[in-house]
C-alpha cells in the first residue's frame, strides 16, 4: 500500500533546489518529454547555459519574463512505495508567505544550504518557518559537495552550526544528507564520492522516515461539516454528520459530547460510501450517527467527553501577516475560520514581532505587516473548540480573512487560550 | 491496526472534504461535467460525498456541439444513474444568439468558445461556485491554481494575485456577480485517476479503450476523421488501433495509437508513458507556451 508524503523545499534559486527537484522528478519519471522538451527550448532561446529546471515549475507568464518563482508550484512523483506532493516555494525574503503555506500541510521540510556558503540567513529563516508551522520532519541537505572536494569536514561544520541553531526551535527529527543535486550524489543512490557518509539517500529517506505517529491519533476531534439528511422515503430517518477527522479515533459505542450545547450521547454508527467502518482516523471523511436525536449543525464539534479542547473566545496566536495592501494593527476586526466554524475576531493585542532570522522578540510594535510574525490576542465573537497548534494542526489553526475584499490575509497557530 | 490509509484513500477523503466545503458554504453549486474521466471521477466522488443523501447540486455540460457520440450517450446513462440534473450549456446556442463568432478555416475549433458560453450560464444560472476536474499536474499554469480558485465578476482568474490557502481552511467568500471554481481532484495525477478508476470499478466512455478508427495526421497528432474537421490537402485518413487519453471537442483532441484495452492496460501504459496527456493529445494547449493560463484568465476551465 502506497502512502502520501506531502513535503516543502526551501531554499533559492542558487542553492539548486530547482535542479535537485528536477532530478527527483527526472529520476522517478515524472517529467515527461514534452515537458522536458518545452524547457530546453525556452532555456536555448533565453541563452542559458544549461538547462533552467525551474521553468518546469515556473509556468506563469511573469515568472518567465522576470526569472521568479512567484507562488507555490506543487509538484508530483510517485514510487513504488509512496506517491509524493511537493510545495515548491520560493526562496526570496518577502515569500515567507509562501513558505508558511506550503508547510501548512507539509510532513517534511527540505532546506537546502550551498555547501560553499554554509548557513546564511534564509537558511535560518526557512528552519525556524518549518519549526513555527510544526513541520514534523526537518531534513536539512548540504547541496554541492563536489564543489568542497565531498570534503567531510565542511559537511560536519555545517550540522553542528544548524544543530545548535535548531535547538532554539521546536524540531523533534532532523535529518543531514550532504549531496551534490547537479551529479546525483546521495540523492537517489548512495554516493561513492562519500564513503564517510553512513545514512541514507535523499529519496530513500522521503520513502522511510515513519509519518504515522506525525498524526494526533489521541485527541479525538470531529468538527461537523456538513448534515446528510435524505429527503428520500427510503431514508426517512437518517441523520449524519459529515465531516473529515481532525484528531484522535471514534469508533461506534464511543461515547460522545457535542460542542457547543454539552449534549452527549453515543456513536451509533461510523458511515462511508463504501459502508460502515469500525474505527475513524484522520484524515478519513466520514458519516457519524450518534444513537440520540440532537440539534447539531456545521460548525459544532463532536469529542469524547472526558477529553475536550479549550472552548473560548479570547485565544492567542502566533499569526503570519499575508496582505501586501494591509497591515495587521489592534483593534482590526476581521473574518476568522477556524475547522468548519467562521466568526469575527477582533484583534485585542499585538503582544510582540518576532525576528524570523534571530528569533528576537521586538515589543514596542504596533503593526503587523507582509510577512511579519506576531504573537496576537484575539477576541472572537463565538465561542471556538481549539487545541494548541503544537498538539494538533487541524484544530489549532485558523485563517484571516478582510471583510472589505474577502482575501485571506493571515494565518494563525493558536498558543492557548489568552491568560488574564 | 496501524491507522495508515492508502495514498488513495487520502487523496478520496480529501477531494470529499472539498466537495462538502463546497456544498456547505455556497448557495448554488454546480459540477462541471462533460464525460471525459476526470469528471466521471468528479461524479463518483461527489456522490460519495453526499452518500445517502441525492447530489444537492446539479451537474452542467458545456457542450461544443462537437462530440463524440459514445461520450453523449455514456453522459446521459450516467446522469442518469446518478440522478442528478443535467443542464447543457450549449456553443451551439451562443453562436447562434451571435455571443461568440465560429471559427473558420481547417483548424477551426469551439474550443476558446465555450469560455463564453460557460461564463454566459453560470451567470443566468447564478452559479456561485463551479466544481472542474483540473489537475495541478496537467499543465503547468494549473500548478499553481488554488482549490478554491476566485473569479471576479468577469470570470477571470488573476494568477499573481491568488488567496493564500493554508491546511484544509479554504476561504470561499466571494461578492455577489463573483464566483468560486473549487478543484477537488488538484492533488490527483493522471495515474491517481487512472488507480482510483480501477480500485472503484469506475465505467468509463468507452474510446479511453483501444479501438478501431479513421484518423489522420495533424501538428504530431491523431485526429478522428468526422464531421467536424476538415482534413487538409495531404492529410491522408488511415485505421488505426488508437484510444483518447482525454476528451474534449471532437475537433481538437487527438488520439493517441494504443492496444491497451482494459484499464489494467491503461495503467500499465500511463505508468510507462513519458508524454503528458495534454501534450499527446490537445491541440488546444499547444497554440503558445502560455496559452491555457491566457484561457485560463479569460475564464476557461
Amino acid at each position: 500500500m502506497a502512502e502520501l508524503l506531502r513535503f516543502a523545499t526551501a531554499g533559492s534559486v542558487d542553492d539548486g533546489k530547482s535542479t535537485l527537484i528536477g532530478r527527483l522528478l527526472y529520476d522517478s519519471k515524472a517529467i515527461f518529454e514534452d515537458q522536458l522538451a518545452a524547457v530546453e527550448a525556452t532555456s536555448a532561446s533565453r541563452g542559458d547555459e544549461y538547462t533552467n529546471l525551474a521553468l518546469l515549475t515556473d509556468g506563469l507568464r511573469a515568472e518567465r519574463e522576470q526569472g521568479i518563482t512567484i507562488d507555490v508550484a506543487y509538484r508530483y512523483f510517485a514510487t513504488p512505495r509512496r506517491k509524493f506532493i511537493i510545495a515548491d516555494t520560493p526562496g526570496h525574503i518577502q515569500y515567507t508567505r509562501n513558505m508558511v503555506t506550503g508547510c501548512s500541510t507539509a510532513d517534511l521540510a527540505l532546506v537546502l544550504v550551498d555547501a560553499r556558503h554554509g548557513l546564511v540567513e534564509q537558511s535560518r529563516r526557512h528552519a525556524f518557518l518549518a519549526s513555527l508551522l510544526r513541520v514534523p520532519h526537518l531534513v536539512l541537505c548540504v547541496n554541492k559537495m563536489d564543489l568542497v572536494d565531498y570534503d567531510q569536514k565542511v559537511f560536519d561544520e555545517i550540522c553542528t552550526e544548524f544543530r545548535s541553531f535548531a535547538s532554539k526551535l521546536d524540531v523533534n527529527d532532523l535529518t543531514f544528507i550532504p549531496i551534490s543535486a547537479l551529479d546525483g550524489d546521495n540523492v537517489v543512490n548512495r554516493s561513492e564520492n562519500m564513503p564517510w557518509y553512513e545514512g541514507t539517500s535523499l529519496l530513500h529517506h522521503l520513502e522511510n522516515v515513519f509519518i504515522a505517529s506525525d498524526r494526533n491519533l489521541i485527541d479525538a476531534r470531529f468538527p461537523v461539516q456538513y448534515v446528510l439528511r435524505p429527503m428520500q422515503s427510503a431514508h426517512h430517518d437518517y441523520r449524519g454528520y459529515a465531516g473529515t477527522i481532525a484528531g484522535g479515533v471514534l469508533k461506534p459505542g464511543d461515547d460522545v459530547i457535542v460542542l457547543p450545547s454539552g449534549f452527549t450521547s453515543t456513536i451509533a454508527s461510523i458511515d462511508t460510501a463504501d459502508g460502515p467502518v469500525d474505527e475513524a482516523f484522520p484524515p478519513m471523511s466520514v458519516s457519524i450517527r450518534l444513537s440520540s436525536e440532537i440539534d447539531i449543525s456545521r460548525g459544532d464539534m463532536i469529542c469524547r467527553p472526558t477529553n475536550q479542547p479549550d472552548i473560548g473566545q479570547d485565544i492567542d496566536a502566533m499569526v503570519c501577516w499575508m496582505s501586501e495592501a494591509s497591515a495587521l494593527a489592534t483593534g482590526a476586526k476581521l473574518a476568522i475560520k477556524h475547522t468548519t466554524r467562521s466568526a469575527r475576531a477582533l484583534v485585542k493585542n499585538l503582544h510582540y514581532r518576532l525576528d524570523v532570522n534571530t528569533l528576537h522578540r521586538e515589543n514596542d510594535v504596533t503593526t503587523l505587516a507582509l510577512n511579519e510574525i506576531g504573537r496576537v490576542s484575539l477576541r472572537t465573537t463565538v465561542p471556538l473548540f481549539f487545541d494548541d497548534y503544537r498538539r494538533n494542526r487541524e484544530t489549532g489553526s485558523f485563517i484571516l480573512i478582510d471583510e472589505a475584499t474577502n482575501a485571506t490575509v493571515g494565518a494563525g497557530m493558536i498558543l492557548g487560550p489568552t491568560q488574564s | 491496526m496501524d491507522y495508515e490509509l492508502s495514498h488513495l484513500a487520502t487523496l478520496e477523503a480529501e477531494s470529499i472534504h472539498i466537495f462538502r466545503e463546497v456544498a456547505a458554504e455556497f448557495e448554488r453549486p454546480v459540477l462541471l461535467y462533460s464525460g471525459g474521466k476526470d469528471s466521471v471521477v468528479m461524479l463518483h466522488l461527489a456522490l460519495k460525498a453526499f452518500m445517502p443523501c441525492s447530489l444537492p447540486f446539479p451537474v452542467m455540460h458545456v457542450d461544443t456541439g462537437h462530440n463524440f457520440p459514445e461520450v453523449i450517450e455514456y453522459r446521459d446513462a450516467a446522469v442518469e444513474r446518478a440522478g442528478a440534473r443535467l443542464v447543457i450549456a450549449s456553443v451551439e446556442e451562443s453562436i447562434r444568439l451571435g455571443r461568440v463568432v465560429e471559427e473558420t478555416g481547417p483548424r477551426a475549433s469551439r474550443n476558446r468558445l465555450q469560455t463564453t458560453t460557460l461564463l454566459d450560464a453560470i451567470e443566468e444560472h447564478r452559479f456561485d461556485a463551479a466544481f472542474g476536474g483540473g489537475r495541478r499536474d496537467e499543465e503547468k499554469a494549473r500548478a499553481k491554481e488554488r482549490v478554491f480558485s476566485f473569479r471576479d465578476e468577469f470570470g477571470q482568474w488573476d494568477p499573481k494575485n491568488q488567496r493564500p490557502e493554508l491546511w484544509s481552511l479554504y476561504n470561499g467568500r466571494h461578492k455577489q456577480g463573483e464566483h468560486i471554481r473549487a478543484f477537488p481532484l488538484s492533488n490527483w495525477t493522471e495515474l491517481d485517476i487512472w488507480q482510483y478508476i480501477a480500485a472503484e470499478k469506475i465505467e468509463l466512455p468507452t474510446i479511453y479503450y483501444a479501438h478501431r478508427r479513421q484518423v489522420f495526421r495533424r501538428d504530431g497528432m491523431w485526429l478522428a476523421v468526422g464531421p467536424y474537421v476538415t482534413m487538409m490537402e495531404g492529410e491522408e485518413a488511415v485505421e488505426l488501433t488508437v484510444r483518447y487519453r482525454t476528451v474534449g471537442d471532437a475537433s481538437c483532441t487527438g488520439a493517441v495509437e494504443s492496444t491497451a484495452a482494459t484499464v489494467h492496460e491503461v495503467i500499465e501504459e500511463v505508468a510507462a508513458t513519458r508524454i503528458t496527456e495534454r501534450g499527446a493529445t490537445r491541440a488546444d494547449d499547444r497554440a503558445t507556451e502560455a496559452a491555457m493560463e491566457d484561457r485560463k484568465k479569460e475564464g476557461y476551465f
